[in-house]
């Protein structure tokens, strides 16, 4: 009993201390197991930091999240296994790739879509700008009104006196 | 006295902002022209009044002076002078003056250099960044003011938080301002075009010297902050599409995109409308930004403080200048004429081609960084959108983009010859594919991207230079001719080939992350370990001090073979103001890979935790983005862009124009 306790001081002074990325004690013997525990922590997310996994994260917590998983992979379990573990005890918010859901929909798709209708709108400016001759514009439209109502010359002279005020200024 | 003189210098530049906001524009609407010119003296005027501000916090910062409340929050008197300067804006309220003061320079600059500018769009424009100017300032002295007193003062400061006591934040910033906020001349450029009803050829002209300098600066900018995390987070990450760096990069792709889409404008009178759209795109994700980091809805480094009153403050400039400037433009922008036509295959095409790409990739960097923020706010779910979602949408984007960047640069203005550009490039597709499939094949059954990457970026830089040699080479030409052939090329091509090799360079250095060696180890001093292709051997662990920490450093010799290549000193410092500890990673640069070493704590005596990774040509991509920003500011060098610089003549460039 005083062991074991005396034993756990010592694993949190050594857990506080050593609060770093990966550590060599905490690998696994078997490379081959220690390369998925590497490939697994960098798809989950530390969370108490940002946006780093927690193959990087210095947190004390991510350590544990290390240890963990190199504890059940080591009993045998699958990276499917071990992934929806964490993510029954943490939420979808340990995964860094968001899983495809209702929720992520708009999330997944929105850079196709926007790829999308991007093409779409140039597609269809590219059509118009050949076939259709340009319409008239409001501006156009009324300045052709005038015209018409109150005669050419008029409408010019009154057009080239306002232009040669914007110009003084 | 001098931090009171400050303060009274930032209220009188609010004064001098509101008046440069509202004196031109009512001169413009009324005609007068005198009024209209008031906008100089006062953007003059502005940025020597927060330039007295900022000497003044400086001063404070420089002095120790703890009866300012920043100074005692964010300085020590026992930190090297350089840190005592660059922590002015190492905290959020000196950050925001430093965002002011390069507000203020651009708009000086305007105000300074702009005498060819027609008289009612200069004032217009200055009209603008008035109103940008007034709304940060009264930001600043509403909410966080830097000149706050304290009493009774502290007899030492709290200290600054020692990952930020770096060189890195000596730089870091201030490029990265220079460019974000040097995007607001754009913007005001945009705004006053819509103001104004014109656009034409001649504002491109104006306004792309601007850009490419906000350009070249945000590619530094970034690029610096990206090297600073790679040798401060001790593991070696360089970009970790964390919210804060992606509301740099969404700017730095508008702005892109923007450059491009200028060119096009000023060369051919065409996407007028889109080009007002893409730059008032790329400030507003420069606010996006500043509100990501500023507001405290991000817990990261970037963000000192979260108080929720700035928050809200900043959300409301942002919708007021966003909102207004989108409103301005779904109002004026159909009134704008439609320029040049062009065939879709041809230079305008593949850059329409890019502004889509680029666009869409920014819209997925947004979507993605939002997207966490949005569905919390609606269902309370916490979601987290990390590397590998923004490598799988923005990471795909951006390669297709790599594939059609030759084209762009080889194609012909107005109608390009398709088949024609793809035979000339067929060369630099064929050794890019090789070495895909070559790396393919060495990688078998590692990561896809790499070996894809490594051969685009390949196919850039030798399509680059193709085109070049293709516009240079002349069968038969001697060397001479050659040569003076290639110095008479117009600046702005070299600058445009140089950027895209820039980029493909990069590419390159983060293709090659792929083929890094790490090595995990307790270390034990005269222990050796290798690591890639060298050996790392601990020779000492020693204790020492510093000015304001102490720190256990590793000695470490490198060797290659037998001998000694080089000493690297890893180390871990500790800094008792605030209780924290910073690793330093030794790093030696090997050609362009570099041997990186961090160290943990000692497990025992003399035996210490060591990280040792080889990472093969990582140099390539920050250099990359050096020559990105070389490539811009050599454009920029360009005659043809220099404000109220006269047509150039004709004879400017006789061999190429001859040829032609």
């Amino acid at each position: 009993m005083k062991r074991a306790r005396l034993a756990l001081v010592f694993a949190f002074t050594i857990a506080a201390s050593l609060a770093h990325a990966v550590q060599p004690d905490e690998m696994l013997a078997d490379p081959a197991l220690e390369a998925r525990a590497r490939a697994l922590s960098a798809e989950l997310r530390c969370m108490v930091c940002q946006n780093q996994s927690i193959d990087d994260s210095d947190a004390p917590l991510a350590r544990d999240i290390r240890l963990l998983i190199r504890d059940r992979i080591a009993k045998g379990e699958s990276n499917e296994a071990v992934r929806s573990f964490l993510v029954s005890r943490y939420g979808d918010f340990i995964l860094l790739k968001p899983p495809f859901k209702l929720e992520t929909l708009l999330l997944w798709a929105g850079a196709p879509l926007a790829l999308l209708f991007g093409a779409l709108a140039l597609w269809r400016a590219a059509r118009s700008k050949e076939t259709a001759t340009p319409a008239l514009s409001e501006a156009e439209e009324a300045r052709l009104a005038a015209i018409a109502e109150e005669g050419g010359e008029h409408v010019i002279a009154r057009e080239r006196s306002d232009e040669a005020i914007q110009t003084k200024l | 006295m001098i931090v009171e003189i400050g303060h009274y210098a930032l209220t009188l530049a609010l004064a001098l902002a509101l008046v440069q906001a509202i004196v031109p524009l009512w001169g413009t609407l009324r005609g007068d022209e005198g009024l209209a010119s008031v906008g100089q003296s006062c953007a003059l005027g502005q940025f020597a009044a927060i330039a007295l501000a900022f000497g003044a916090l400086a001063q404070a910062h420089l002095a120790s002076d703890f009866s300012v409340l920043n100074v005692a929050e964010n300085s020590h008197s026992a930190a090297p002078a350089i840190y005592k300067f660059s922590g002015v804006w190492g905290n959020h309220e000196g950050s925001m003056l430093l965002w002011v003061l390069i507000l203020a320079f651009f708009g000086a600059l305007v105000a300074g250099l702009g005498r060819g500018l027609p008289l009612i769009l200069r004032a217009n424009v200055l009209a603008v960044q008035g109103f940008i100017s007034a709304a940060f300032l009264a930001f600043i002295l509403l909410t966080s003011n830097p000149f706050a007193r304290l009493s009774p003062a502290p007899f030492e400061g709290r200290d600054l938080n020692p990952v930020l006591q770096d060189l890195g934040l000596a730089i870091h910033p201030p490029l990265l301002y220079l460019g974000y906020v040097g995007f607001s001349i754009v913007f005001s450029f945009a705004a006053a075009a819509l103001i104004e009803g014109r656009i034409d050829a001649a504002w491109a002209r104006f306004v792309r010297p601007f850009a490419l300098v906000a350009w070249c600066f945000l590619t530094l900018g970034i690029a610096m902050g990206s090297y600073w995390a790679y040798y401060t987070l001790g593991w070696g990450g360089f970009w970790f599409w964390d919210p804060v760096e992606n509301a740099s990069l969404m700017p730095w792709l508008a702005g892109t995109a923007f450059v491009h889409s200028v060119a096009v404008m000023e060369k051919r009178d065409a996407l007028k409308v889109w080009t007002i759209f893409l730059a008032i795109l790329a400030f507003s994700f420069s606010l996006l930004g500043t509100f990501l980091v500023r507001s405290g809805v991000l817990t990261s480094v970037h963000a000192f403080a979260s108080d929720p009153s700035r928050g809200v403050f900043i959300l409301a400039i942002l919708a007021l200048f966003i909102g207004g400037a989108l409103a301005l433009f779904a109002w004026r922008a159909p009134m704008l004429k439609r320029g040049g036509l062009f065939a879709p295959i041809s230079r305008e095409g593949a850059l329409v081609l890019n502004n889509l790409l680029l666009t869409t990739t920014c819209a997925g960097v947004l979507i993605g960084t939002l997207y966490p923020l949005a569905l919390e706010q609606l269902t309370g779910e916490k979601i987290t959108v990390g590397a590998p979602f923004f490598n799988m949408t923005c990471g795909v984007l951006l390669l297709i983009l790599c594939l059609v960047v030759p084209f762009g640069q080889s194609l012909a203005w107005k109608r390009g010859d398709l088949l024609g550009v793809a035979q000339r490039l067929s060369l630099a597709a064929a050794v890019g594919l090789c070495l895909a499939v070559a790396l393919f094949a060495m990688l078998r059954g590692g990561p896809v991207l790499a070996p894809i990457a490594a051969g685009l970026a390949v196919y850039i830089i030798l399509g680059s230079l193709s085109e070049i040699a293709a516009r240079v080479w002349r069968r038969g030409a001697p060397i001479g001719v050659l040569l003076s052939r290639a110095l008479g090329l117009p600046l702005s091509a070299w600058g445009s080939a140089l950027a895209h090799i820039g980029v493909g360079v990069t590419l390159l250095g983060l293709a090659a992350t792929a083929f890094g060696a790490e090595t995990i180890a307790s270390m034990h001093v005269g222990e050796a370990q290798s690591v890639g292709p060298y050996q790392v051997v601990l020779s000492s662990i020693a204790a020492r001090p510093g000015p304001n920490y102490s720190e256990v450093v590793a000695t470490a010799d490198i060797r290659w073979g037998g001998a000694v290549v080089t000493t690297v000193e890893p180390a871990k410092r500790f800094f008792a103001a605030r209780q924290m500890s910073t690793t330093q990673a030794g790093i030696a640069t090997l050609w362009f890979g570099q041997l990186y070493i961090s160290i943990g704590d000692q497990t025992g005596n003399g035996i210490i935790a060591a990280r040792l990774y080889w990472k093969p040509l990582v140099t390539f991509i920050w250099l990359g983005a050096c020559l990105m920003a070389l490539g811009g500011a050599l454009s920029l060098a360009d005659r043809r862009l220099r404000i109220g610089a006269p047509a150039p003549a004709r004879t400017a460039s006789p061999p190429v124009a001859a040829a032609r």
